[in-house]
């Protein structure tokens, strides 16, 4: 098959650009890739602790593991995050609150279920006053096993929440 | 130490309407009728031998086989002579005790909890509401039969666009694992080899 691969030969237009830019230098990318590179580097997280697993939560931010070399920062409102961690078990008694936490975010949003206790009521499954996994109150993108996970599985679990955005690859969502 | 304990303990005896008393473990315990514990408390807190200027806990117990269900217990500490006090009663289900909150304004929120985990009332209290269960909550979470898992759960509904609740539905009922060490293993689990055997 005859494919003409000489664009530059044929036309004019792109001869005129290529002298443009020739020693400026630029990059060429597509809109969603731009998006999702924007998103998957500013994932400021919303500091939902709730019990132990809120203090490797906090090592996730301190120098030794972090996570702002990610570009993610904790927020303290809601309203300016993007992720929300619920690190620690989820009571009956929280529930409203976290669900009230969740709705204030912006889209995209996202959601990092953290420990035994948020992923499925851990080791308080059969207890009286705690939800069995906070996946009953809101969705979940990334669930981070554990009890609690170390700082190190939390930010793992955040490179899988920047993988699965880069993968969906949506700008609506 | 153990003088301070013997004169705290004379001082009592001598001054309080008690059913018991006694020393454990290097603590005092008395045991009074609901009738008397205002008495009883706010001798232990003002006497100069003693001074429980502080209270600890209040504590419940739940022992539905007894006439008097519920037992509670007070625990007090003496700064001054560095000892520790518990004060125990004993009061059925219709029963109510009177709130030592104008002695102890602390035992306010300890007298919460204990109506909201047993269902023990106190007269006389400023404000006997639940302070720790979910906001409607029913029934007493502490009492023996009270279900472990409780009544209710909750989940958020979608198209409510609400938090509700409904009847607690598990995967799996709780199982209690009664082993022993970890290298002997169950024993119903010999039970039933024998019994296939």
């Amino acid at each position: 098959m005859a494919i003409n691969t000489n664009i530059e030969e044929t036309s004019p237009e792109l001869e005129r650009l290529k002298k443009l830019y020739a020693d400026k230098g630029f990059v060429v990318t597509s809109i969603n890739n731009l998006i999702n590179w924007a998103r998957t580097g500013s994932l400021h997280w919303m500091t939902f602790g709730l019990a132990c697993c809120a203090v490797e939560m906090m090592h996730v931010g301190t120098p030794r593991y972090d996570v702002e070399r990610f570009g993610a920062a904790p927020r303290a409102s809601p309203r300016h995050a993007d992720v929300l961690i619920v690190a620690g078990t989820l009571t009956n008694k929280m529930a409203a609150a976290l669900r009230k936490a969740y709705d204030q975010m912006p889209e995209p949003r996202y959601v990092i279920s953290m420990g035994s206790c948020a992923n499925g009521g851990g080791y308080y499954h059969y207890s009286y006053s705690v939800v069995r996994g906070c996946d009953r109150i809101i969705p979940v993108d990334v669930y981070v096993p554990g009890c609690p996970p170390t700082a190190e599985g939390l930010l793992y679990g955040l490179l899988q929440l920047q993988k699965k955005i880069r993968r969906e690859g949506n700008i609506k969502r | 130490m153990s003088e301070q304990i013997e004169m705290a303990k004379a001082a009592i005896e001598k001054n309080c309407k008690l059913n018991d008393i006694d020393v454990n473990l290097g603590q005092l315990q008395l045991s009074v009728d609901p009738a008397n514990l205002i008495l009883v408390i706010d001798f232990v807190k003002n006497d100069p031998s003693c001074e429980f200027k502080q209270i600890t806990d209040i504590a419940g117990v739940d022992f539905p086989e007894n006439e008097k269900r519920f037992e509670v217990i007070y625990h007090f500490l003496s700064f001054r002579f560095n000892l520790r006090l518990r004060v125990k009663t004993q009061i059925s289900e219709e029963e109510s005790l009177p709130s030592i909150t104008s002695i102890f304004p602390a035992a306010n929120w300890f007298e919460r909890e204990a109506f909201d985990m047993y269902g023990i009332t106190f007269t006389d209290h400023p404000d006997l509401r639940r302070i720790l269960t979910d906001y409607g909550f029913e029934g007493y979470p502490l009492r023996k039969d009270f279900p472990l898992t409780g009544n209710v759960e909750i989940r958020y509904d979608e198209i409510d666009k609400k938090i509700v609740h409904e009847p607690v539905k598990l995967q799996q009922d709780f199982r209690n694992f009664d082993i022993q060490s970890p290298w002997e293993g169950t024993k119903y689990l010999d039970k039933e080899a024998k019994e296939s055997e």
